[in-house]
């Protein structure tokens, strides 16, 4: 089994709100992060696949693939957007990076040929991250 | 949905390697200039990651302000700016980055229930990195 390691950047904005708490409780929980007029990121996307090595062409995966399946599904939709509004996994999830590496996931999950997901890792600084294992 | 969240952290400190069990030459032959009697110190980054199921309500595995001010009050507060070999914890161990990561990794199992602790990641250098999940293997 090898592991395989693609990255990708993103932008996009973001607030956290949840419309069955208080605008009291909104504020408590999310702070800052509840402004709704949002504010943004540059967010860094890891994606691991895992596979074994096919004999004839020496990949686990062909990247070319990985990195169409990734734009097509996550940036084409995410990049420069304002995931409250724009992307529909947050109409009603709140953004936060624990959600969007689940959305990652399961925009990936089936588009992917051959190689397994083994792991979605999001940066939305470089001093926080999460990564989701389809557990 | 499980999933796991890393924090990353900063902090200066500086340490002196020296243990009392050996002799002087035994400690120059093991720590080099590690051993110098007047410290050194490092940049330290800490890594520690939590996981848990993201509640629904607020998409979250724990609230970062609560993280933060943990590590604020028990740990940075604690480490940064000062010398290891001064501290209570190291007055009998040497302040090596592997017994300050696990020093960390008990400061927050006992006194952070916000989250399950998954392990604490410490670089000393960007050269070099120590990790320690409680005495358990690395799950992934």
């Amino acid at each position: 089994m090898v592991y395989l390691t693609r990255k990708a950047e993103f932008s996009a904005s973001h607030y956290y709100h949840n419309p069955d708490f208080t605008p009291e409780e909104n504020q408590r929980i999310f702070g800052k992060c509840n402004n709704p007029h949002g504010h943004g990121h540059n967010y860094t996307l890891e994606v691991t696949v895992k596979g074994e090595v096919d004999p004839r062409s020496g990949f686990v995966v062909d990247l070319k693939q990985l990195k169409e399946v990734m734009h097509h599904e996550v940036l084409d939709a995410m990049d420069h957007r304002f995931l409250n509004k724009e992307v529909p996994e947050f109409f009603t999830r709140i953004p936060t990076t624990e959600n969007l590496a689940i959305a990652v996931w399961q925009r990936l999950e089936t588009k992917l040929q051959k190689a397994r997901l083994h792991r979605v890792r999001v940066y939305e600084t470089p001093d926080l991250f999460v990564d989701f294992y389809g557990e | 949905m499980k999933a796991h969240l890393t924090r990353r952290y900063r902090f200066s400190a500086s340490h002196r390697l020296h243990s009392a069990e050996m002799s002087e030459e035994e400690n120059r032959a093991t720590y080099g200039k590690c051993n110098n009697p007047h410290g050194h110190g490092h940049n330290y980054a800490l890594e520690v990651t939590v996981s848990g199921p993201v509640d629904q309500t607020t998409g979250m595995i724990c609230n970062l302000v609560d993280l933060d001010g943990f590590i604020e009050r028990e740990v940075l507060s604690r480490y940064h700016l000062a010398n290891l070999n001064t501290l209570q914890e190291f007055a009998q161990l040497v302040p090596t980055t592997e017994n300050l990561s696990v020093e960390i990794f008990e400061i927050l199992q006992r006194g952070f229930s916000h989250a399950h602790l998954d392990k604490v990641r410490l670089e000393e250098t960007m050269m070099n990195s120590f990790e320690y999940a409680g005495g358990n293997e690395l799950q992934h």
